[in-house]
Order: structure tokens, then sequence, then C-alpha cells
């Protein structure tokens, strides 16, 4: 006679079921690895750690913390964005609203805390990363990703410093984004600007540097609120979203988190 | 004689290299036209060149009525009228005139100018710039920001740089 099913046999036997799960129950070594390797967000990860390298001692749990605080600042980002209009006529009074007009007021408060501990955490994994030698063949391929997403999440903090639209924004970008105009050649203030010029005719003004490209005019205008606004919402969120995969799945391939190999 | 049905090596090769180089062009042009797209045909920028009255409407030191939108300020000194820059010579914010101590301060990170322009205390590494300034064959004055005169690079003496008053 054959024992009657449970519910769970019965849920697990239903096609939408298995559908969904292409594998077995993982209560075999076997089926947790395809439960890893079957699941897109996943199988970016190892398939097996090692005990020592998930040792809080020795990760510190940078590197986790610096993508959970990456998702929190994603969904408070996109929170302020149904009340955040990038013009010059509403920024900064979209603001203060912020505080007032909608329920939890501090929303605003924890993008930007957000932000700042984004910084410190990407910082301190960087140290880690350094201090225990993890950045060594064959993982410097990871450490160059690394670095590059260190230097997104620095450009996302310059970015976002010029929403609010106020006198601390608009002069921190300007102070800023003057170093785009003494870059070599690129930019009409730096080094060897002034040689190309044919005649009267200069090729590298403030009318077409790497400046006026990021700014959208010549100096911090509308059309600079603009493109920035684009810029962190948008542009670098995706290429970090990408390189962040990128950097997961070649933790993966690299041989695994953190341990000695 | 019958049409050959097949491309020999030799032609398949020459029709791979040039379908990359029509590949690669075309991928060049489109990327080079997305990068011309981020910079507009028009902005909306004050005009760098503009008339600003005639040289009587000034009284003897700091004016500040084409500071906002155009960014100068007409200083009128020892019987020279100049258009002065006013953007700091530090790191591009801009200094406020100070009547009662008689200088430009900049509230980013304290740079002082004198009336003229010269820089006294602060961070700033020269003096403000200086902006051509002519009269046109209709006694008007126009201020021409293209064109800038520094300091010290011994400019200030160019006939271009003030009008005399």
């Amino acid at each position: 006679m054959a024992k009657k099913k449970g519910l769970a046999e019965y849920v697990a036997g239903t096609q939408v079921w298995k559908a969904i799960f292409r594998h077995g129950p993982p209560n075999n070594a076997r089926n947790r690895a395809a439960v890893v390797a079957g699941n897109v967000f996943l199988h970016l990860h190892p398939i097996k750690l090692k005990k020592s390298g998930v040792k809080l001692g020795y990760t510190w749990c940078m590197g986790g913390l610096s993508f959970f605080v990456f998702l929190a600042l994603t969904v408070t980002g996109l929170l302020l964005m149904f009340y955040y209009r990038p013009t010059a006529e509403y920024a900064f009074n979209d603001i203060i609203a912020l505080r007032e007009h909608v329920p939890l007021g501090i929303m605003r408060e924890l993008h930007r805390w957000g932000a700042h501990l984004m910084v410190i955490v990407v910082w301190l994994h960087m140290f880690r990363v350094f201090m225990t030698g993890a950045y060594k063949p064959p993982r410097e391929f990871n450490w160059g990703i690394g670095v590059i997403l260190l230097v997104l999440t620095l450009l996302l903090s310059f970015t976002g410093y010029l929403l609010p639209w106020d006198q601390l924004a608009i002069w921190a970008i300007a102070v800023g984004s003057n170093m785009a105009k003494a870059t070599p050649f690129l930019g009409h203030g730096g080094p060897g600007a002034n040689l190309a010029q044919i005649g009267d005719f200069v090729m590298v003004s403030d009318k077409n540097d790497v400046r006026y490209q990021l700014l959208g005019g010549r100096f911090v205008g509308e059309p600079a609120l603009l493109r920035f606004y684009i810029l962190h919402c948008v542009f670098i969120p995706l290429v970090v979203g990408v390189l962040i995969a990128v950097h997961f799945w070649r933790v993966r391939k690299d041989g695994g988190i953190s341990a000695p190999l | 004689m019958a049409r050959r049905q097949h491309l020999n090596r030799r032609e398949f090769f020459s029709w791979i290299t040039v379908g990359w180089v029509a590949f690669t062009a075309a991928v060049g042009g489109l990327l080079s036209l997305v990068f011309r797209f981020t910079y507009p045909n028009v902005n909306f920028d004050p005009a760098s060149s503009f008339i600003a009255g005639v040289p009587e409407d000034y009284d003897t030191g700091v004016d500040e009525r084409w500071k906002n939108g155009y960014g100068v300020w007409i200083v009128k000194e020892e019987g020279k009228l100049v258009a002065l820059s006013n953007i700091c010579t530090h790191l591009g914010c801009i200094p406020t005139w100070m009547p009662a101590e008689s200088k430009f301060k900049c509230p980013c990170h304290g740079s002082g100018y004198y009336a003229n322009g010269i820089n006294f205390e602060g961070p700033a590494p020269r003096p403000l710039e200086r902006y051509k300034i002519t009269v046109n064959t209709e006694g008007k004055i126009v201020i021409d920001k293209t064109r800038i005169f520094r300091y010290e690079k011994g400019q200030w003496d160019h006939p271009d740089s003030f009008i005399e008053v």
C-alpha cells in the first residue's frame, strides 16, 4: 500500500514547482550544488565555501556589507525619485519637502548616511583585501575590477552631492568640476590646451572641453543638475551593477573568497 | 563559362576584410555621433560679449550691476575702467564684494582680493582675471569675456584691458 503523500511532497510534485526548481530537495551534496548552480543570483556565488574563509575576523564581512549598503541605497534612492524633480525651480524645495511631506521624513537622511557608510565600507573592504594579500594571482584581475568599483562609488557620491541644489552643493561641484577643466589637453585650463590653437581659433575652449561635456554648460547650472541626476540615478548604478556581477563571478572563478589558495 | 557557386579562399578573406572594415567604421561613426550628442548645439548661458552702458555711468570704486548673470565687476580706479572676472583664481567659487573692508572675499576658502583684483590673503595663487573692455563707435562699453588678461603675465598693460577715463 502506497504511503499517503504529505502537503510538502504534493507541492513539490506540481508542475509549477518543478518548472521553477529544476532540482530535487537539497538533502544531498549533488542537489545542494544544483541549488546554487541553478539560480541566477546564487550562481554568482561559490558553490562551496571553506569554513575558514567566512570567519568574521578574517573577512570583516566588508564585501558583503558593501553590497548590502549598495542595495539599501538603491531602494532608498528609488523611493526618493518619486518625490524629487531635478530642475532649478523644484530641486531644493523637494529636498526640504522630503522632511515633512512624506511619512518617514528621514528617507533622504538614510540615503545620505548610507552614501557616507558605503564609501567607508568599500574602503575597509579594500584595506582588508590588501592586508590579507587577497589581491595576489590569480585574483589580480578582480582587484582591478574592485578599484574601478571604488572609483564609481566615489563618483556616485560626487554626482549625488549636487542634487540638493543648495549653496554647498553648487560650490562643491563648481570646485570639483574645475578639476575637469585642468585635464591635460582636454580641459581649457589644463596643460597643453593652448597648444591646440590655429591662429585665433582656439580648439580647446570653455565651450567644448571635458568640463563643458560634464556640466552641459560653462558653469554649474540647470543642465548640470540634470546631467548629474541621470549619471547618479541611472548611468553609474547600471555600470556598478554589471561590475558587481563580474566581481562576484570572478570571486567564484578565482578560487572562492578570502582563503589562501 | 559556368558561373562559380562558391568563393575561393582568397575571395573569402577579401570579403571578410571588407566586412570588418565596414562594421568597424559604422560602429566608430555611431560612437562619434553619441559622443557629439553630449555637446548641445545651443546653450542658454548668458552671452560672453555684452554692452555695458557708457563710461560716465560708473563712479569710482566697484560696480556690481553686471555681477549676476554676466559675472563681471566694473572697477574704476586711478583713471582706468576695468572689467574684473568674478571667478576666484583658487578653485573657481565666486567672491563677495565687501564695501566696509574694501575687498573681495571668497566664501569657499577665504581668499581675499583688493578692489583692483590683486590677491592679498587666503589660498588664491594669483590675481583675478580681467576681460577685454573697449569703447565702440557709439561710445558704448563692450566687454568681451572670451579675451582674458592676466596680471602675472604682464597683460594688464595691454590697451584692450582697460579704458582711460
